[in-house]
């Protein structure tokens, strides 16, 4: 449980940062929170040749009002930053339900919303809770800045969409359908704590007919998903309990499920369809 | 006032120290010239060593020095100290490194000594090792088939041992000839101990004197220094000084002698440096002893009126790659002897193979045999109960020793020693006493009302007994039993000049509180307050001989030696008080702390008086030595057999197979208690260790030999967010071996336990015809056992 050795960058603003990116491209890794890269640096499982500690960067920390509805979250946002967030909580309840899941008080005390999802383990909980509320992603390096839909961001088990001179600064939230409910349900593999399989919703009914269906899902695959089968079939329906459940059946559609000591791909997929019931009922029931 | 102090919710006077931050672990300690030193780890699970290059590794930065097995070859292979008795044993233990073969992944291969432990950890990494890999077996059923690989020579069909006890004749007889026999194959599965403190060891060598001083991380110092001297590298005892200092917690993995503890001693010779060692958490799930991993067949057979007349156990116990300190004497002595549980079963018969397989040593882990006896009689009477349609309460209280049966000797127990008996035990109040308090007689409510909500309620029962207090030497130092030594512990108390007391004992603490709980007897016995007693252990360079700390025997043993040698202080403190009170031996009384003349309360001195009268020294009685300074050994004449029922109620989620454990009531009979509150700690951490093997725990090696369960993200320990909160409540019926009554308790929660969650499970699912699933009763295991049998319904 020793690193190997190191070289240790500080910068001291967003600037500099995106400097020592540009010059140590591929062979450097941001530090943040460090909740999942210095285990990985300690068992050796990766071995970056420098580390650049962005954890001075205050001006990363910020939750900000967008203006239109949505809000910002900076990539130095701890947990408990997000969870103590008024904005952040009232405009999307999904993280107050999913972020307290989250290992314990001192790594959420620690631990930032952006580094999970740049790290983009396949089990972890924040890409379904990214995914489900459409979130976009702002990358900053030297030569500018560009925002991706969470969506087209994770690319596979720890790959994704950021650029080795890129830094994830910010994650947007958008303004969230009005009376639409939420909803994160997990299967904790019973060692990690990690989701087997879990399932954040967002979903709204007008009237008789669910009008918005937003379903991912984390730990199934090996990159967490939006379940489009699952929307597609649960949108337009009454949103009773045989359309959950003959839309929840889809959950693990079209992905190519994991298996594990902990959970084999015939039980994960199984499960994935169990989480998605229950999210999208226990979502509906949140909702106005 | 301090007499009312033994039996007494005393907060543990340890704590303050431990909760900040003020003690003294093993890395804690800081040594002038101290070096490092990592150990390379085989990958391979078997394999030939072709060679070693060093050369890269030697040159780097800090490196100290490199050692290979070959440099150890003068350093013997470490003791394998209880060996099955009565049997012959294919001992293999392991050396320090290793030096041609490697026989399990994690076994050591090179050792690097630097300035710091990254240095040592990055010159290891750097060392090139040729292997020739080696076919691999690591289940124990199949290192025993034809043309599995084979471990080692001088063990054909990789056999270490073959064991029985009990009535082999009579057992079968009972078998063929019984209404109802139930036949059941089930696993206790492999665990990792996993103490807060990883193990480490720091060695000094001082040329000046010749002697060795081993900092170690162990349960047993005394026994540490004995069998690394005698045994290992053939030094007399008197030229080691072995000291644990806080060590936090064991759970039986830190009885044994390990390789590390000698490695640093010797390279601390050799190179004139202090070396410490301090395994990594991984290195303590690949290196360090495991427990239990048997596989058990087992058949019970009885009347269908509930009377249980034959119970026949093979089991094969799969001991790791080598022999551990005590690995053989555990699924033998401590699990054949306890298979009649707390009933009267008139035929037992156990067979125990012994086997090598290319995983980690095996050996005591909290329980130690126990836990799995006590799960193969509770699953036993389970499926008989099952299968003749009998509540499982009413089985067990049919079956019950009865109170007045007391001592009672099982066969199995006696074995051929013939002097052991169950001391004491009324067995039938605990369970009443649990089922009560779940009101188990009317819980249907409560499982219909769980079936609304997609759940299966079900209700486990755990009557167990175990053995503690291990040790009278004669039974356990004969041949027939293997251990070839003695079990007794001893004490010294001294009563200083300022009436100030420090005991020394041979026990060692891990967590267990011994500094609270023998302060309590000691100043119960002085009329002290215990503020003014110190109990000192863990340095045999102070402390009298002691066997350990492990198989629930402190309080029953070495607390048993500091109340004998706090009577012999007070019996030589009424001389002194009598020539001091001019009056004679026979009239003075001794009570809370003053020695008074009989029908003269105002003739009266105080121990701390007469602690002052005996060390200054001038004025005694002739003949008298100065100073209150007095060593007790005790040997007890028997064990103590502590017992109890415990109780869960579980729910198991009918889509997901999610088991949630709702209820759980403990009603233990551990004797008296000298303090409840330590007791109830001890039953809470026991408890969990029982349920986290019922449910979550379970050491996973792929057929390579790769540990995949390696690290705290696959291995499933319990936690508390998964935990009700424990009932617990007690009978007390008194040892009558000991004079405190005591039997023990470190080990009875986890002895119950995980029989009766697995009860609980099985109970929920037997609508659906289940009857026997293997821990873990892991979510995905559960919930296909549940899915194919709606399929087929």
């Amino acid at each position: 449980m020793i690193p190997a050795a190191f070289a240790y960058d500080r910068p001291s603003s967003v600037t500099e940062a995106l400097d020592l990116l540009a010059r140590h491209q591929g062979d450097a890794k941001v530090l943040a929170g460090g909740q999942s890269l210095i285990p990985l640096l300690k068992l050796r499982l990766a071995r970056p040749s420098r580390l650049i500690d962005i954890g001075r960067l205050g001006e990363l920390r910020a939750i900000r009002d967008l203006g239109d509805g949505g809000f910002g979250i900076g990539a130095l946002a701890t947990y408990r930053d997000v969870l103590d967030s008024e904005l952040a909580t009232s405009r999307a309840a999904l993280l107050a339900l999913a972020i307290p899941d989250i290992a314990d008080v001192q790594v959420r005390n620690r631990g930032t919303l952006a580094g999970a999802i740049a790290h983009a383990d396949p089990a972890s909980d924040m890409p379904a809770v990214v995914l489900a509320l459409d979130a976009t992603i702002v990358l900053r390096s030297r030569s500018g800045e560009r925002v991706v839909f969470a969506a087209s961001f994770f690319q596979g088990a720890f790959a994704t969409d950021l650029a080795e001179d890129e830094l994830l600064t910010e994650i947007r939230i958008p303004a969230q359908p009005a009376g639409a409910g939420m909803a994160y349900q997990h299967l904790e593999q019973p060692a990690s704590g990690y989701s087997i399989v879990g399932v954040a919703a967002v979903v709204g009914r007008t009237g008789d007919s669910v009008t918005t269906g937003r379903i991912a899902i984390t730990g199934v695959a090996d990159v967490a998903y939006r379940a489009r089968a699952v929307e597609a079939a649960l949108v337009g329906t009454n949103g009773d309990a045989a359309a959950i459940a003959a839309a929840a059946a889809h959950a693990a559609d079209g992905v190519t499920v994991a298996a594990d000591i902990h959970a084999d791909a015939t039980y994960r997929a199984e499960m994935a369809r169990v989480y998605t019931r229950r999210a999208i009922e226990a979502a509906l029931a949140a909702g106005d | 006032m301090t007499v009312d102090m033994l039996g007494a919710r005393i907060k543990r006077k340890e704590d303050p120290r431990f909760i900040t931050g003020q003690g003294n672990y093993l890395d804690d300690i800081k040594l002038s010239g101290l070096t490092h030193a990592s150990v390379l780890r085989s990958p391979y699970a078997h394999a030939r060593i072709r060679s070693i290059d060093t050369s890269a590794a030697a040159s780097m930065a800090g490196v100290i020095a490199i050692y290979t097995g070959r440099d150890f070859e003068s350093v013997n292979p470490l003791p394998c100290a209880w060996q099955a008795g009565g049997v012959q044993n294919n001992a293999n233990t392991p050396r320090v490194l290793a030096m041609d073969t490697v026989r399990w992944t994690g076994e050591g291969v090179a050792l690097v000594v630097a300035e710091s432990r990254e240095q040592a950890a990055d010159a290891a990494e750097a060392i090139l090792v040729d292997y020739e890999p080696l076919p691999v077996v690591v289940d124990g059923e199949q290192a025993l088939a034809v043309g599995a690989p084979q471990l080692h020579e001088n063990a054909p069909r990789n056999v270490n041992m073959e064991w029985s006890c009990g009535d082999r004749d009579g057992t079968a007889k009972a078998i063929d000839s019984a209404e109802v026999v139930v036949r059941q194959r089930i696993i206790n599965q492999r665990l990792i101990p996993n103490p807060m403190e990883t193990r480490g060891a720091i060695g000094r060598y001082d040329p000046g004197t010749d002697e060795y001083t081993i900092w170690m991380t162990s349960q047993a110092p005394h026994v540490m220094r004995l069998l690394i001297g005698a045994f290992v590298l053939g030094v007399p005892e008197h030229k080691i000084r072995c000291i644990s200092p806080d060590v936090g917690g064991g759970f039986g993995s830190k009885i044994f002698v390990y390789a590390d503890m000698v490695l640093v001693a010797v390279a601390a010779r050799r190179l004139g440096r202090p070396v410490k060692f301090v395994e990594t958490r991984r290195e303590n799930y690949q290196a360090t002893t495991h427990g239990r991993d048997h596989i058990t067949d087992l058949e019970v057979a009885g009347n269908r009126d509930g009377t249980i007349t034959g119970f026949r156990v093979k089991t094969i116990a799969n001991l790791g790659a080598y022999l551990s300190t005590i690995a053989p004497g555990i699924p033998t002595t401590l699990y054949g002897r306890m298979l009649s549980g707390p009933y009267t079963f008139p035929n037992i018969y156990c067979e125990v193979t012994g086997v090598y397989t290319n995983t980690a040593m095996v050996d005591a882990y909290r329980g130690a045999g126990r836990p799995e006896a006590t799960y193969a009689v509770e699953r036993a009477v389970d499926l008989f109960a099952d299968e003749i349609g009998l509540d499982p309460a009413a089985v067990r209280r049919k079956n019950f020793i009865p109170p007045e049966a007391f001592p009672y000797s099982p066969v199995v127990l006696n074995g051929r020693a013939g002097q052991l008996s169950y001391d004491s035990g009324n067995y039938a109040p605990a369970l009443d006493k649990a089922l009560t308090a779940v009101d188990y007689y009317k819980l249907d409510a409560a499982r219909a009302e769980a079936r609304s909500r997609g759940k299966y309620l079900g209700v486990g029962i755990s009557s167990y007994i175990e053995i503690c207090g291990v040790a009278p030497s004669k039974w356990i130092g004969l041949p027939g039993e293997g251990w070839g030594a003695g079990l007794w512990e001893s004490a010294n108390i001294r009563v200083h000049l300022t009436g100030k007391v420090v005991v020394t004992t041979g026990s060692q603490s891990h967590g267990q509180g011994h500094e609270t709980t023998m302060a309590q007897i000691v100043g119960h016995d002085l009329g002290i307050s215990m503020d003014d007693v110190d109990v000192k252990h863990s340095d045999t360079l102070g402390t009298p001989f002691g066997y350990g700390t492990y198989g629930s025997r402190s309080a029953a043993v070495g607390g048993m030696a500091a109340h004998l040698a706090a009577e012999k202080i007070v019996e030589k403190g009424r001389k002194l008080a009598a020539h001091m009170l001019e009056a004679s031996p026979a009239d003075i009384e001794f009570v809370d702390g003053r020695y008074t003349v009989k029908g003269s309360p105002d003739k009266a001195r105080t121990i701390q008086e007469v602690a002052l009268a005996a060390s200054v020294g001038y004025d005694l009685p002739a003949g008298m030595e100065p100073f209150l300074d007095e060593t007790a050994y005790y040997d007890p004449p028997n064990c103590t057999y502590p017992f109890g029922t415990h109780v869960a109620i579980v729910e198991v989620d009918e889509e997901t197979g999610v088991v949630e454990l709702k209820r759980y009531v403990a009603v233990d009979d551990v004797g008296k208690k000298i303090n409840p509150m330590i007791v109830d700690g001890q039953l809470h951490g026991g408890i969990v260790q029982g349920i986290g093997q019922a449910l979550w725990e379970g050491a996973v090696y792929d057929d390579n030999g790769q540990l995949l369960t390696g690290s705290m993200l696959d291995y499933a320990l319990p936690k508390a967010s998964n935990l009700p909160l424990f009932e617990l409540d007690e009978t007390i019926t008194p040892s009558p071996v000991n004079p405190l009554g005591v039997k023990g308790a470190g080990e009875a929660g986890t002895i119950g336990s995980a029989a009766a969650v697995v009860n609980a499970v099985i109970d929920a699912l037997s609508p659906l015809g289940i009857r026997h699933l293997d821990m873990p009763l892991s979510a995905p295991k559960v919930w296909r056992a549940i899915h194919a049998k709606e399929a087929r319904s």
